[in-house]
């Protein structure tokens, strides 16, 4: 029973890991996998419509679960081909969410008007856009760093509703009652229409009908052509450019030199017609179609990107984040009771949420085709894995469950972290020239980003030190000890990680930049924290601290991390600010206090301490 | 021993001193980064590493007082404390082997950042497509020059450098026929032309210029900036005073491009403050820019120049590549691509003259290796350990 009850553990859990593969597919007649995986041009890099779909979905309202006002569940791709084909009733789907109540007020709406109280739709923030413009170009002359929080909700909002109508502008001209029709008369036109414009500039008797019918058409098209978020039509395959692609609108615009439509453009409004009319059966061939004249020339790309939405179906970040929850609910539980089954469960848990992990960074890695830590997200998802690795180990050698609670906790904080990051837009982005080197990315930064897992995992052993130890009677000496030497092992290791990091950092300086070391704050932050587990490692050998001062100083390891991490892209200075990032300051100094508190809690006099008769033998 | 000779001694080899240190390291460098944002890259270097006092004001007024300990004094400490504690606590075993090693590390590491501090240079290079330059020029220091331009073969130039016209000496130069008076000094300043229908401003410094442009040009002095992207651009009014008396006063500064000129003693004379220039024995000349975005956004894919070098005695000539992480190195000085300009056209080289280059490469070569070798010596003992403690628990079990 003992060994068993972990592996029906096991076995439920792999259940729940793999649920979206049975489940996720939209029960629909159209082919909706089909059109997700269709590959388009945004931000430098290649990627599915389903991706676009889902980040999209993820900066508007934070989630990407969406309904119709009806209350119709609908897939991301296929909120996508609403926004993208049927503007009208994706005008109506409310996805902004606006909460700061001067913004609402702006608009003139209450939160009971919004879905959740919070998200609203284009139709209901449309009549006062010009007032949000004004408010934005107000915010906008002053410093992102500088702006309050209205001022920034202006400018988010903005922005996400210029992107919203960038994604309308894609494909085909929104306003559009019958695309086919309407490009049937525009290439009709297109003869008459030159020759009426010529006619008027030359001051003759034109057709005036023809002219304001090819100028009005032309200047959607070229609105379409300077908006249009998607790249879709593949560059010709005589360029030497690869990524020269462009928007529907610009081969719009070009049918007044060719005289024909792009078959791009034309498939485009092919499925445009047929998801508006509800015939499945068309669209999914020209989905078909449309797929096959990409296929020899990119079906590496199509490889991925075909991928790339599995794995956005998979979401193996947000089911390893659930079962991080369980894995440390199970483990502090293991210390009242049924150690051995619910220590076992929380190891076996914790290994596959760390192996499904491993498999989303390892997707991520080659998707990209760079090592694993490119951006602040990604350094997230990697400090995760890192400090989730070594507890496993613990865990292995030690079997006492302190490996898993530390696991479950820092896993479940880190993918949290990521997830916020996330919120900004797709977290495969483009690396900044500076940073354009696999060979330092792959050495300084992954080893450096360990020494953050370590320095971490000490600092939350500590934390599970105090919190036990204060608060429960399940602290014995032995187990003190134990926890005293994983402490001092694990800095042992966070101080060889972070200082080989650093120092290959100072050698990628010196071999790009000419100086080995430049007081830039990132690599302060790094140098703060080799001088703080250096003093720890001090400390102890000099019998300054005991077990209880060992796990206060490296409860304060948390708040050095934090900082390097953090804290310095907050600066806005420097060579290595990649960060970019504002709203988490005060994240970050909530969590400093809460680790100030827990170290006060250290300090605490013996008597406080629920677990003292227990430790009194070992101190 | 005596007492006081013992007490003096413990208290330079403890490791209360040394924890003490890394402590303040910390504080230092963790308050230094905050001040970046006020002070920049550089201010921060010069006021909290390579000083021995920070320095702050006494409230209200403008006296200097040391109020934390900088970066000499904790990492000259450091080092005593480092070398003391080896010569009188630790013997070499090689069970320390490993201490001793990144301990080495740091010694050299500490001295590397104390030679870097004190001889790492740095320059900018900026170039215009087609441009050739045999110089570089100083991000921060500035010089008159005074210019017998005569001889159209060359010219002769003398170089006053900022701090002497910040001091208003009067200066003397065998080679010049006059003395350079500075009669006043600005650090920053700006310059805007005198207008007739507004009067300067109450902020303007006194006119002082009684020749050529200086005449019709206000100088409003502005704050010292610390700023990583900005630079101070000192003005000064010199007055040039030959045997026979005063040749007039010029207003200098480096806002003014074009040099100004004038006839005295059968010559012509160029007067022009300028960024302080560093000639090396070679030219470099920009033959194209390129500035590559990610197609559908303004995110930099890469900066490139394309350089032609030309030492001057005809050893070398050839073509280089300069981009993102591949520098050139050239006769001891690395150029790197740190920016760009007027519409991808021009091209800025940060020049870095740093000879102690090597030292942190062998001291943290020595430190990770100690690192390492003492951590692995401490895993070793641990699994022993383990393994000997799992045979005694098994057998426990077992009985």
């Amino acid at each position: 029973m003992k060994r068993l009850l972990p592996l029906l553990a096991l076995a439920l859990a792999v259940a729940y890991v793999a649920t979206p593969f049975f489940r996720g597919k939209p029960r629909s007649e159209f082919d909706i996998e089909g059109f997700g995986n269709l590959p388009v041009l945004v931000n430098g890099r290649l990627k599915p419509m389903d991706t676009v779909a889902r980040t999209s979905l993820l900066m508007f309202q934070g989630r990407q679960n969406i309904s119709t006002p009806s209350g119709e569940r609908l897939h991301p791709t296929e909120w996508l081909l609403d926004v993208l084909f049927r503007a009208d009733l994706a005008d109506r789907y409310q996805h902004f969410e606006v909460v700061h109540p001067d913004v609402l007020a702006l608009f003139q709406i209450k939160e009971e008007d919004g879905a959740g109280k919070k998200r609203f739709s284009y139709a209901q923030l449309s009549p006062r856009l010009a007032e949000l413009d004004r408010q934005a170009q107000l915010a906008g002359q002053i410093e992102a760093q500088l702006r309050n929080p209205f001022q920034k909700a202006v400018v988010d909002l903005r922005e996400h509703l210029v992107l919203y109508n960038r994604l309308k502008q894609s494909l085909i001209p929104p306003d559009s009652k019958d695309v086919l029709a309407d490009y049937q008369a525009w290439v009709q036109g297109i003869d008459a229409g030159v020759a009426a414009v010529r006619a008027r500039e030359q001051k003759q008797p034109f057709d005036e009908a023809a002219a304001n019918a090819i100028l009005t058409t032309g200047q959607k098209f070229e609105f379409m052509a300077n908006m249009g978020y998607l790249l879709t039509v593949t560059p010709p395959a005589s360029t030497a450019d690869e990524n020269a692609w462009k928007p529907v609108g610009a081969v719009l615009l070009e049918t007044i030199q060719t005289r024909q439509l792009h078959p791009t453009a034309m498939a485009f409004a092919g499925l445009a017609v047929s998801w508006r009319m509800g015939q499945p059966e068309q669209f999914n061939t020209i989905v078909k179609l449309y797929r096959a004249t990409l296929e020899p020339r990119y079906t590496e790309r199509l490889v991925k990107s075909d991928f790339e939405t599995r794995f956005n179906t998979a979401a193996p970040f947000y089911h390893a984040t659930v079962l991080y929850v369980i894995v440390f609910l199970l483990a502090v539980f293991s210390w009242l009771f049924f150690p051995q089954t619910l220590g076992r469960s929380a190891l076996y848990l914790m290994a596959l949420a760390w192996l499904l992990t491993t498999a989303g960074i390892a997707t991520r890695m080659w998707l990209e085709g760079r090592p694993p830590v490119t951006n602040l997200y990604s350094s997230a998802l990697f400090v995760g894995w890192g400090t989730v690795g070594l507890c496993v180990i613990l865990e292995v050698l030690y079997r006492n469950a302190l490996g898993s609670a530390a696991g479950g906790v820092v896993g479940f904080c880190t993918l949290i972290i990521a997830h916020y990051l996330s919120l900004s837009g797709d977290t495969l982005e483009m690396m900044r020239a500076v940073l354009d080197s696999n060979f330092w990315l792959a050495t300084h930064v992954v080893i450096v980003t360990i020494g953050y897992s370590a320095t971490y995992l000490a600092g939350f052993l500590g934390l599970i030190y105090v919190f036990r130890g204060l608060f429960t009677r399940s602290l014995d000496a032995r187990t003190a000890d134990t926890m005293n030497r994983m402490v001092y092992g694990i800095i042992c290791f966070a101080t060889l990680f972070s200082f080989a990091g650093t120092v290959l950092g100072g050698i990628w300086a010196d071999q790009s930049w000419g100086r080995f070391w430049g007081w830039d704050p990132k690599e302060n932050g790094a140098l703060i924290i080799v001088l703080w587990n250096a003093l720890i490692l001090h400390a102890r050998w000099g019998g300054l601290v005991r077990t209880r001062g060992l796990m206060a100083l490296a409860i304060f390891g948390n708040i050095v991390t934090s900082w390097s991490w953090f804290g310095t892209n907050m600066l806005g200075i420097g060579l290595h600010s990649y960060g970019f990032m504002d709203a988490a300051f005060y994240a970050l100094l909530g969590f400093a206090l809460t680790q100030l508190a827990a170290i006060g809690l250290a300090n605490l006099p013996d008597r406080f301490w629920r677990s003292r008769p227990l430790l009194a033998g070992g101190r | 021993m005596s007492d006081l000779r013992r007490s003096f001694l413990d208290f330079f080899v403890s490791l209360k001193l040394t924890i003490a240190l890394l402590a303040l390291s910390i504080i230092l460098v963790f308050w230094a980064t905050l001040a970046q944002v006020r002070l920049g890259v550089w201010g921060v270097q010069e006021e909290f590493f390579r000083t021995f006092f920070v320095l702050g004001r006494l409230p209200g007024t403008d006296i200097p007082v040391p109020i934390f300990p900088g970066g000499y004094f904790l990492g000259g400490l450091l080092l005593i404390n480092l070398l003391a504690a080896h010569t009188q606590r630790f013997r070499f075993t090689w069970r320390k082997s490993g201490i001793f090693l990144t301990h080495a590390g740091l010694i050299l590491l500490l001295i590397g950042e104390l030679l870097a501090g004190l001889l790492q240079q740095d320059f900018q290079m900026r170039l215009d497509e087609g441009q050739t330059k045999d110089y570089s020029e100083s991000f921060r220091s500035n010089e008159l020059v005074v210019i017998d331009a005569s001889n159209p073969e060359w010219d002769e130039v003398v170089a006053i450098p900022e701090a002497l016209l910040a001091r208003q000496k009067e200066l003397q130069h065998p080679r010049l026929p006059f003395r350079v008076v500075p009669k006043a000094y600005y650090p920053n300043a700006n310059l805007t032309m005198k207008d007739p229908a507004k009067p300067a401003g109450a902020s303007a410094a006194p006119a002082l210029a009684s020749r050529d442009i200086g005449e019709r040009v206000d100088v409003t002095p502005l704050p010292i900036t610390y700023r990583d992207n900005e630079r101070n651009l000192p003005s000064a009014f010199v007055e040039l005073i030959g045997p026979e008396g005063s040749l007039g006063t010029w207003l200098v500064s480096t806002m003014m491009i074009q040099p100004q000129s004038f006839d005295y003693a059968g010559k012509t004379w160029r007067l022009q403050m300028r960024f302080a220039r560093e000639h090396k024995p070679f030219a470099l000349t920009l033959l194209d820019f390129s500035h590559d975005r990610y197609p559908g956004t303004e995110i930099p894919k890469n900066f490139s120049s394309r350089v032609r070098i030309q030492a001057e005695d005809g050893s070398e000539d050839r073509e280089v590549l300069i981009y993102m992480n591949n520098p050139l190195r050239y006769q001891g000085l690395t150029f790197y691509q740190a920016g760009f300009d007027n519409n991808d056209r021009t091209t800025v080289f940060q020049v870095v003259r740093n000879p102690s280059w090597v030292l942190p490469y062998v001291a943290c070569t020595l430190m990770t290796l100690g690192l390492l070798i003492q951590f692995s010596i401490h895993l070793v003992a641990f699994v022993r350990r383990r393994s000997t403690g799992g045979a005694a628990n098994a057998s426990a079990k077992a009985a």
